[in-house]
This record gives structure tokens, C-alpha cells and sequence, in this order.
């Protein structure tokens, strides 16, 4: 049987990267920036963003999209907090996935109320692997890595601690109860992101969340470009 | 556990340029900088093919190494996990190669075509 080679060269996420580039187009279009917020589970991000959110950004509008694969518990969270919240489910329907798509994003763009926000922060699937692959439509990339979760993080999951322009080191009021190195876990971020943006948190007691909403702020405003 | 997707996006790249002939190999590169479990992109390929032109092609990875560059115009090969520049220790680096994860052929038979090439 003759076999006859045929020329491909398609990056496997030519498709993704296209919807996540006509979002990013009307995002931009409605004068709005986002924020794609990545996590393992349980690292704090709606904390976080409850925590940052709850004093309001001077001068910006902010409205949240919420990724799950099931439930609306942290929409119910923020909604709280009278910022516009748009749940996002990636169960059945949308196959259950471990991750938004750009895909996914854009099926929700009608019931985010663009015109009144000019920041969308985009909470994902909480995963270390899986989200770091799927461009969405984003400006820029933030992840937390709290200090529960070791400080070996970064050189096991690379991937996500290289994608962002922003790492946030969470609950660190914890740090006098545990093992865990600080300087070590910067040593390991830095072999694998040199020269990222680091940020010391804490979602409970509100340490250095000043400093997150101030970020929030010049992101807000366009002063923050994403690296690549 | 983004390998389903992923294999079926190789999928639909496959069946496009395939245009209706049956598929008897698809060649992906895969970059060292990229977090693909190539058993698992196997075997949900192989799920995933049943019933389509490429069902029980063989899905073929080639691993590519990463390389990098440094502002200061040193260039190495990735051997462990550390991006700084092995001579300057500089940040400024940026990816020559290794971040890619591209369908870069198929191979049809000719004789088994159900549409017009």
C-alpha cells in the first residue's frame, strides 16, 4: 500500500491560541484587562481576592470570573462583596475539564457585564499542570503558591511558576509553625523563572495584600505588560 | 490530565490535512519545556481515533530538547532546571527551541481515500 507523507506543522493549540486571541481582542475592545489567577487547590485564591477585593481598588472596576469544574461556592464568596461575578463551570457540557479554555471563556463572554469593569480577574481551575498550557484571553499571568505546599514547588511543576509574570506567596503567617525555607523556595523560583515578580501574602491576616492591589491598580491601568 | 484535550486537538489536526484519506501515522514534536505525558496522549489518541480515518494510527513523539539563549549571547542546551545563564548569571533569556508541541506531519494511504485529495 503506498503511503504518502503529508506536511502538518500545526501547533496543537493553533485553535485554543486563536479564540483566546479574538477574546483578548474584545476584551481590549471594551477597554477591559484581565488577569488569569492560577493555583494548586485550596492555595487561597478566592481568599485573596476576597481579602484584596473587600476595600475596593481606588479607581478600578473590578468583576470576577470564576472557574470550577463544579459548584458555585466561591462565586457565592465574592458575589458578597457586590463585584459582578460570573460563574464558569467545566462539567458536563464542557467535559469536566481540569483547566479553562479560551473556548470556555468566550462561551461566558455574554454574561460578563463588560461595560461595567475595567479589570476582569479570571480565578481558574485550581491545578498546576493543566491551566498553564491554555492561553484564555489574558493580559498577564498570576499564580499563588502558599507556603503550605512546599518549597519545591516551582521545580516540579516549572511550567506554571515560568507562564507568569507574578508569583504570589501566600499565608505566610504560617510560616513560625512550619518547615518550610523561604529562602529556598525564592532560590527554587528563581532557577526556574530568574527575576520574576514575587509577592509575600497573607489572605488571613492581610499582610502584603496592600502591595497585591496596588499591582491590581497599574494592571488596571495598562502599566503591566505580560514578558512574552 | 490536559492530555484528553490535547489529544484531541492532534486529532482534528490530523483529520483536516488527512481530507478524508486513512491515517496511518501522525508525527508530533514535543519540547522538553512542555508537560505532556506521552503515554497518557497515546492511549487517549488511540480512544479518541476509533471510528475516524486515523483509527489505529500510530501517534509518534519526538522529544526536543530545549535550548536557550542569553542577552549576553551565550547558548546552551537545557540539561536541568535552571534558567539563568550558566556564564553571566543573567535573567534575560529567552527559548531558541523546546517549547513547542506541533503536529509536523501524517502520513496517508493513498489507496484508502474516502474524498478526493
Amino acid at each position: 500500500m503506498h503511503r504518502t507523507k503529508v506536511r502538518v506543522a500545526t501547533d496543537v493549540l493553533d485553535a485554543n491560541a486563536t479564540i483566546a486571541r479574538a477574546n483578548r481582542a474584545d476584551f481590549t475592545r471594551a477597554g477591559v484587562r484581565v488577569l488569569n489567577l492560577m493555583s494548586a487547590p485550596g492555595a487561597g485564591k478566592t481568599s485573596l481576592l476576597e481579602r484584596v477585593l473587600v476595600d475596593g481598588l481606588p479607581g478600578v472596576r473590578p468583576g470576577v470570573l470564576e472557574g470550577d469544574v463544579q459548584g458555585s461556592f466561591d462565586a457565592d464568596r465574592l458575589s458578597a462583596l457586590h463585584v459582578p461575578v460570573t460563574q464558569l463551570n467545566t462539567d458536563p457540557g464542557f467535559g469536566g475539564e481540569c483547566h479553562l479554555d479560551a473556548n470556555m471563556v468566550r462561551s461566558a463572554l455574554g454574561s460578563i457585564a463588560l461595560e461595567e469593569i475595567d479589570l476582569l480577574i479570571i480565578e481558574n481551575v485550581g491545578n498546576l499542570v493543566c491551566p498553564a498550557e491554555f492561553r484564555v484571553g489574558e493580559d498577564v499571568r498570576a499564580m499563588i503558591s502558599s507556603v503550605t505546599e512546599g518549597e519545591d514547588k516551582p521545580l516540579k511543576y516549572p511550567l506554571m511558576f515560568r507562564t507568569c509574570e507574578l508569583v504570589l506567596i501566600n499565608k505566610i503567617d504560617l510560616l513560625p509553625h512550619l518547615d518550610f525555607s523561604l529562602d529556598r523556595f525564592l532560590e527554587n523560583l528563581d532557577r526556574v523563572n530568574p527575576g520574576v515578580e514575587h509577592m509575600l501574602v497573607s489572605a488571613r491576616t492581610g499582610q502584603g495584600v496592600h502591595a497585591f492591589a496596588a499591582w491590581l491598580g497599574a494592571l488596571a491601568r495598562g502599566e503591566i505588560e505580560a514578558a512574552a | 490530565m490536559h492530555e484528553l484535550a490535547l489529544s484531541r486537538a492532534i486529532l482534528d489536526s490530523a483529520t483536516e490535512h488527512a481530507q478524508g484519506c486513512r491515517v496511518r501515522r501522525v508525527s508530533v514534536s514535543v519540547g522538553a519545556l512542555r508537560q505532556v505525558v506521552g503515554d497518557s496522549l497515546a492511549f487517549h489518541f488511540e480512544i479518541l481515533a476509533r471510528d475516524t480515518v486515523c483509527d489505529g494510527a500510530l501517534l509518534e513523539l519526538r522529544r526536543v530538547p530545549a535550548r536557550l539563549r542569553c542577552a549576553c549571547g551565550e547558548e546552551w542546551e537545557l540539561a536541568e532546571l535552571a534558567f539563568r545563564c550558566p556564564r553571566c548569571g543573567g535573567a534575560d533569556v529567552s527559548v531558541l527551541d523546546g517549547d513547542q508541541l506541533r503536529v509536523e506531519s501524517i502520513e496517508v494511504e493513498e489507496a484508502a481515500c474516502t474524498a478526493r485529495r
